[in-house]
């Protein structure tokens, strides 16, 4: 069978950390950082990257359009 | 890791950034849903290919800056008054498409005469309503459409019926003018939601094309700021308590409720 595998990129100077994203991922890829971008909020980045299918349900509700999603077959 | 650098690959792009969009960075506090809805907006309009035949009318409110953020034509119109300045525009060029975005403080409490009579005379404008059901960019003020018993900056003891009167359904009130042809409820806090929406806005500018009437989205959204909630449980408050008021769904379709009207009406 083959297997998806998926990947996102955070603009993470862009990020306001919101965490939208972290709810919407069903695979609880996405987390916090605990460092903070230049302008103080902590941004979005993969914590699990292996988990990500590549659904894109976190640029879906990104309201900062900040997150590229790419897929593929493995 | 080396796995992950393999798939980072243009040809591998499933979701990106719309084209429509510019680079600023948005002023929006974090989580608002003002965001998505602009992106969703970007979206329809790249996919339709008509970044060069859209005007939108922007209103006053804390998407007063939408110009910044969308790369196509705009105005700017005074307070409310986005429906008429639309109204003006697509009378003069009826081959574009145009739309308004407001708020609910722009179009439930100054512009609401406005509102109803561009839906009632049934101009062939698209309306983007966002309901946070407060007045965001002014500081968190009692809007008409707060729910009864919520709190807002002027009124710290929530919204009483015998002072304040009641929330105001203004897509429920629009649904009932003939000249409006797509009337629906929408919300973006899931990405279930933001595709439904999608489409919503999209069937919304079609109808443009059909020249059937006035399509109104109303997008029931957050205020984090406003609310003074976390984005992610101003999400989960919404659900709770917006969602009982303003429900969600299509109240009027002319393709669905009339189908030999719509027909006559594309003829």
């Amino acid at each position: 069978m083959a297997k998806i595998k998926g990947s996102i990129v955070v603009d993470k100077e862009k990020c306001k950390g919101c965490g939208l994203c972290v709810v919407a991922c069903p695979q609880d890829v996405i987390a916090l950082a605990k460092e903070v971008n230049s302008k103080g909020y902590n941004f979005a980045y993969m914590v699990k990257p292996d988990a990500c299918i590549g659904c894109a349900n976190c640029a879906e509700v990104c309201p900062d359009s900040i997150i590229t999603v790419y897929r593929t077959k493995i | 890791m080396a796995e992950t650098i393999d798939i980072i690959k243009d040809e591998n792009i499933v979701y990106q950034k719309s084209k429509v969009l510019t680079d600023n960075v948005m002023h929006y506090c974090p989580g608002c849903s003002h965001g998505v809805v602009h992106k969703l907006i970007a979206e329809v309009i790249e996919e339709m290919g008509i970044q060069e035949n859209v005007i939108g009318v922007s209103p006053v409110g804390c998407s007063v800056f939408a110009y910044n953020y969308l790369d196509i034509d705009w105005q700017e119109a005074a307070h409310g008054r986005a429906p008429a300045l639309a109204t003006a525009t697509k009378r003069l060029m009826p081959d574009k498409y145009v739309f308004t975005y407001q708020g609910d403080g722009d179009l439930a409490s100054i512009g609401a005469a406005e509102i109803l009579h561009a839906c009632n005379r049934g101009e062939n404008i698209t309306v983007i309503f966002i309901n946070n059901a407060i007045y965001g960019m002014t500081g968190g003020q009692m809007a008409p459409t707060t729910l009864v018993g919520m709190k807002t900056a002027t009124s710290p003891y929530g919204r009483d019926i015998d002072l304040h009167g009641y929330p105001l359904k203004m897509t429920e009130i629009v649904a009932q003018l003939p000249g409006t042809c797509y009337v629906t409820r929408q919300s973006v806090h899931t990405a279930a939601t933001v595709r439904k929406c999608k489409k919503a806005i999209r069937k919304a500018f079609e109808n443009q094309e059909k020249k059937i009437g006035t399509s109104f989205i109303e997008v029931t959204s957050t205020c984090n700021s406003g609310w003074k909630i976390p984005p992610v449980e101003a999400n989960k408050w919404m659900v709770d308590h917006m969602f009982k008021f303003f429900e969600q769904g299509d109240l009027k379709d002319a393709e669905r409720d009339n189908p030999d009207d719509y027909k006559k009406y594309i003829e």
